[in-house]
């Protein structure tokens, strides 16, 4: 039994019922929790990934912006100035052998390279939700014939199609697109298929569909916000692959050709000049890994915070 | 069910543990003490988050390392105080003195590892048994358990037993060394209610066979009234009564322990009466409640409650309960009828 | 365990199978043929080069012998080094990338596994933090920028190492050590969320309170069962290796299988660069039926059962 030390005068009155509403035993103390304010209360205070992200929303303000500050063009050429150590007073990020401003071409390049990624990603999730979706819905004979096929395309190495896609199409935006993207949706279809085969089995699902609700509504209104925050993870480890592979193909010469900038030339034209002119070579690698460690830590720390292990 | 009466062999006294998480400290232990007699089974009744799991996991210092925070107590055994000793001391402990069983029988046992091994790690380790002569008292530890084709059975995976034959395995092990006390964590939580008074049968006639004294946890009332002695009823992070099984339940002193009682669902009532859960939920473990725990819930709470901690009250011998309404100044309070009724 | 092997291998054969003949599809697509990189030949000495390379027989018979070439480990002959034929070139620059590739896996699990499991067993400190930063930083930061870095900073600069070329075992430490960075960093985070996640299981629990010393606990029950997820990223790790090389090889001039295949590209040497492209792909099947024969052993449901539950 234990011995309180301070003395509790006790009155009668504090023998008084206490004057309460059902709704206070409710009440449960502490802050108001739900899972998204949870999750983004979490993602706040994760610095790391707070730093994460807003360096990439810097880089995606330069990429589109970066530009504008200077007076200088991507392409604009002048021999006379051409390899320009960098400085804070001329060149930025300093000139290339045909004296093009480097400032310039990085976001320019950047901007290509990102929008290579977008496409590939919108790719990945419309073609892998769909397939999957699909897949998980009919199950049955087809969706045992669509995942034999999955199998088959999860054996064939990225590298590979990406390159024999390069050889036969002509190196641009489009056919690099198609190159990285033509067999990285898979995950996304396993992902979304075994969601959905899940939701299937689930009382509100057989109760919507016993209603009469149609293919489309089942899926939007039920599907849809279920699979929201696997998408934006998803989104997150894709755009930085996408970048390395854009970057990777451009660098064995199967990429954007010059004069056309991304930052994949720009690091593989830089690796070639870096003997005598490193800055070439830093400034858009620089950027390269920002993208992919940005994404890929703020990937991390959405994953931990919607985990829903986690609230524990 | 005689009382077992005798001397301590294990005794909780102001018990603290909290955590250290990145929300803040939860205290999860706010001072409960409690008595485990040689020979009985003592059952810790209470809801997920009375903090009964972490309490007995203190007992044998299994709490994580990295963010337990012991706060305040002791626990006696065998005259030492079990939260002083070093990790060393205690793995002399843990096994041979106190072992433990826990709730869910499919993720107790490692899974790529074979049954008969794992009853062995005690039996190499602290009663110097090895080869055949391991083999020997493994086989005779899964017959005490009640599993037939002892031999054949040992040399198989935890996936190749069903759910009620694996936790049989769970307590084959915590009993490989003839501990002196077994601690139940939910034994039957996670198992079908056939199943689950198999497993209970067990443990009455190990512990009549045995001797051994049994902790048992668990938030079924059944659970209770058929195998313990003596009952403590934990709530928020506290013990707010002990007494005999006869005692809490035909004579129970807490509201909380008329909650506990009154929702239990009757097999003879018809179908008019409500089933009366206790409403709310337990307090924030971050932010406790200054005065009695179950204040916020509580029909009878009066502005004292909600101010200051109850001392005990001693009724008898073994029945002792913290609350307000034993103090002089307060109302003369009746349980519910429902309580009441069940003589 | 038998019926589940064969079925993967099956697979397996479907898949090389497809590639080789999407490859072979592509190679009448693609421009450029031996004629064109020769000058101006008369008739009869392109009808010869022609007959050389099977050009003058119908499609499905140039399918066919192609694929019959395959199953005999023949990749066609290239279009420069006068013919020669393409597995004779690969297995001479075989051996090299075979060396940095078996180099850097080394260092790579080492570093990998012990960054791992201290950053699981010092959850949340100082240690965890670096550990996991270098991991990312690892994995994040490509070999095409790591190896040029690297060569001009501890080669050119401080010169510890060599910038280029094979010339000795010291040559193949820099690259080595770059291409093991990828591996390093996701053995790393990978064994430290197994370990992590294992270490939060009831067994481990039960396993201490047996009273097992911490060292027989994570010896004998945590390691084990953390390291066996480890082969589920035997695959992708042996595509990272195979882009590394690639990188790798190219920028320090090293005369391996990948430098051949850049090199090939821009030669437009189609020969080498189908036979390269099929060479991987076969490795890369290769390690999927590796990880799936060793899914099969370590699994005890998958061993005793005949199938997966």
């Amino acid at each position: 039994m234990e011995t309180t030390n301070r003395q509790i005068t006790l009155t009668p009155e504090l023998f008084e019922p206490a004057q309460r509403s059902t709704q206070e035993a409710e009440k449960i103390t502490g802050a108001p929790t739900g899972f998204w304010s949870d999750a983004w209360r979490r993602l706040r205070r994760n610095r790391i990934a707070v730093v994460a992200g807003a360096v990439i929303l810097l880089v995606l303000v330069l990429a589109f912006g970066g530009p504008w500050l200077t007076s200088y063009t991507p392409t604009g050429q002048d021999l006379t100035r051409q390899y320009t150590e960098p400085s804070l007073s001329g060149f930025w990020f300093g000139t290339d052998q045909f004296g093009r401003s480097m400032f310039d071409r990085v976001w320019v390049g950047t901007r290509v390279s990102l929008y290579i990624a977008a496409l590939v990603t919108a790719m990945d999730i419309f073609v892998g939700m769909s397939y999957g979706a699909l897949s998980g819905y009919y199950g049955g004979r087809v969706d045992n014939i669509m995942q034999r096929i999955v199998e088959i395309l999860v054996g064939v190495p990225i590298l590979v199609v990406a390159v024999l896609t390069m050889l036969i199409l002509k190196p641009g935006i489009l056919s690099l697109t198609i190159a990285i993207g033509l067999t990285g949706w898979t995950s996304s279809a396993r992902l979304i298929r075994g969601q959905v085969l899940k939701l299937k089995e689930q009382e509100f699902f057989l109760a919507s569909r016993s209603l009469g609700a149609s293919t489309f509504r089942l899926i939007s209104k039920h599907l849809l916000p279920n699979v929201f925050y696997i998408v934006i993870i998803t989104l997150m480890y894709t755009v930085p692959t996408a970048v390395f592979f854009e970057a990777f193909l451009s660098f064995i010469g199967l990429g954007i050709q010059p004069p056309d900038a991304s930052l994949g030339a720009l690091i593989s034209d830089g690796a070639h000049q870096m003997r005598f002119y490193p800055f070439l070579l830093i400034y858009p690698a620089l950027v390269l890994c920002l993208i992919t460690v940005g994404f890929r830590l703020l990937g991390d720390g959405l994953r931990d915070a919607l985990d829903p292990r986690m609230r524990k | 069910m005689a009382t077992a009466a005798g001397d301590a062999i294990l005794s909780v006294r102001d018990l603290r543990i909290s955590f250290g998480t990145y929300a803040g400290e939860v205290e999860a232990v706010r001072g409960a003490s409690f008595d485990l007699r040689r020979g009985e089974t003592l059952a810790i009744v209470g809801e997920s988050g009375s903090g009964k799991s972490v309490a007995a996991r203190s007992i044998m210092g299994l709490n994580p390392e990295s963010n337990t925070i012991v706060r305040g107590g002791e626990i006696l055994f065998e005259g030492e105080d079990l939260l002083t000793l070093s990790e060393r001391r205690m793995q002399g402990v843990r096994g041979p003195k106190i072992a433990m069983v826990f709730q869910d029988p499919m993720s107790s046992l490692d899974p790529t590892m074979k049954i008969g091994r794992q009853i062995e790690e005690s039996l190499r380790k602290h009663l110097n048994l090895s080869g055949a002569r391991a083999r020997e008292r493994s086989v005779e530890l899964l017959k005490l358990v009640g599993i037939p084709n002892a031999e054949a059975r040992l040399k198989q995976y935890p996936h190749q037993f069903s759910g009620g034959m694996r936790q049989r395995v769970v307590i084959a092990i915590a009993l490989a060394c003839d501990p002196k006390v077994l601690i139940a964590d939910e034994p039957t939580t996670a198992l079908d209610v056939t199943i689950q008074a198999q497993i209970l049968e067990l443990t009455r006639e190990l512990q009549d066979r045995l001797g051994m004294s049994i902790i048992l946890i668990t938030h079924d009332l059944g659970v209770v009234a058929s195998t313990a002695h003596r009952v403590a009823v934990m709530y928020g992070g506290r013990i707010v009564e002990t007494g005999t099984v006869r005692e809490i339940f035909y004579n129970p002193q807490m509201p909380y322990t008329w909650g506990l009682l009154a929702s239990i669902p009757s097999p003879n009532a018809d179908r008019s009466e409500e089933l009366i859960p206790i409403p709310g939920t337990p307090p924030d473990a971050i932010d406790p409640p200054r005065g009695c725990p179950f204040d916020a819930r509580c029909p009878y709470a009066m502005k004292v409650c909600g101010d200051e901690m109850p001392e005990p009250t001693t009724f008898s011998p073994e029945h002792w309960a913290a609350c307000w309404l034993h103090h002089p100044m307060a109302p003369k309070v009746e349980p519910p009828a429902r309580v009441r009724g069940e003589r | 365990m038998l019926k589940y092997m064969l079925k993967r291998l099956v697979n397996a054969f479907v898949v090389l199978f497809i590639i080789a003949t999407a490859t072979w599809f592509l190679m009448q697509l693609l421009p450029g043929s031996p004629i064109q990189n020769a000058e101006k030949l008369t008739d009869e000495q392109e009808a010869q080069v022609g007959e050389q390379y099977n050009l003058d027989k119908p499609l499905p018979v140039q399918y066919g012998l192609y694929m019959v070439g395959l199953a005999h480990g023949d990749l066609g002959d290239s279009y420069q080094f006068g013919g020669k034929p393409v597995t004779e070139i690969l297995m001479q620059r075989f051996p090299v990338s075979a060396f940095l590739g078996t180099q850097a896996i080394i260092v790579g699990v080492v570093v990998g596994l012990l960054l791992g499991v201290i950053g699981a067993l010092k959850q949340n400190t100082i240690w965890d933090s670096a550990a996991a930063f270098l991991a990312v930083l690892g994995v994040s930061v490509p070999d095409f920028v790591l190896a040029p870095l690297a060569q001009y900073w501890l080669g050119l600069k401080l010169g510890i190492f060599p910038i280029a070329f094979f010339e000795s075992w010291w040559h193949s430490v820099l690259p080595s050590l770059v291409l093991s960075t990828v591996i390093a960093a996701v053995i790393a985070t990978f064994t430290r969320t197994e370990m992590l996640e294992v270490l939060g299981q009831d067994y481990v629990t039960l396993a201490k309170s047996k009273g097992l010393s911490r060292l027989a606990v994570i010896l004998r029950h945590v390691l084990r069962n953390s390291l066996i997820p480890l082969v589920t990223i035997l695959v992708p790790l042996t595509a990272a290796l195979i882009t590394g090389t690639l990188i790798v090889e190219t920028v320090f001039s090293i005369p391996g299988i990948g430098e051949q295949f850049v090199r090939s590209i821009f030669d437009k040497d189609f020969p080498i660069i189908m036979g390269t492209t099929l060479l991987y792909a076969f490795f890369f099947v290769a390690s999927y039926l590796l990880q799936d024969f060793l899914y099969g052993i370590i699994d005890p449901r998958i061993r005793v059962a005949g199938h997966k539950e």
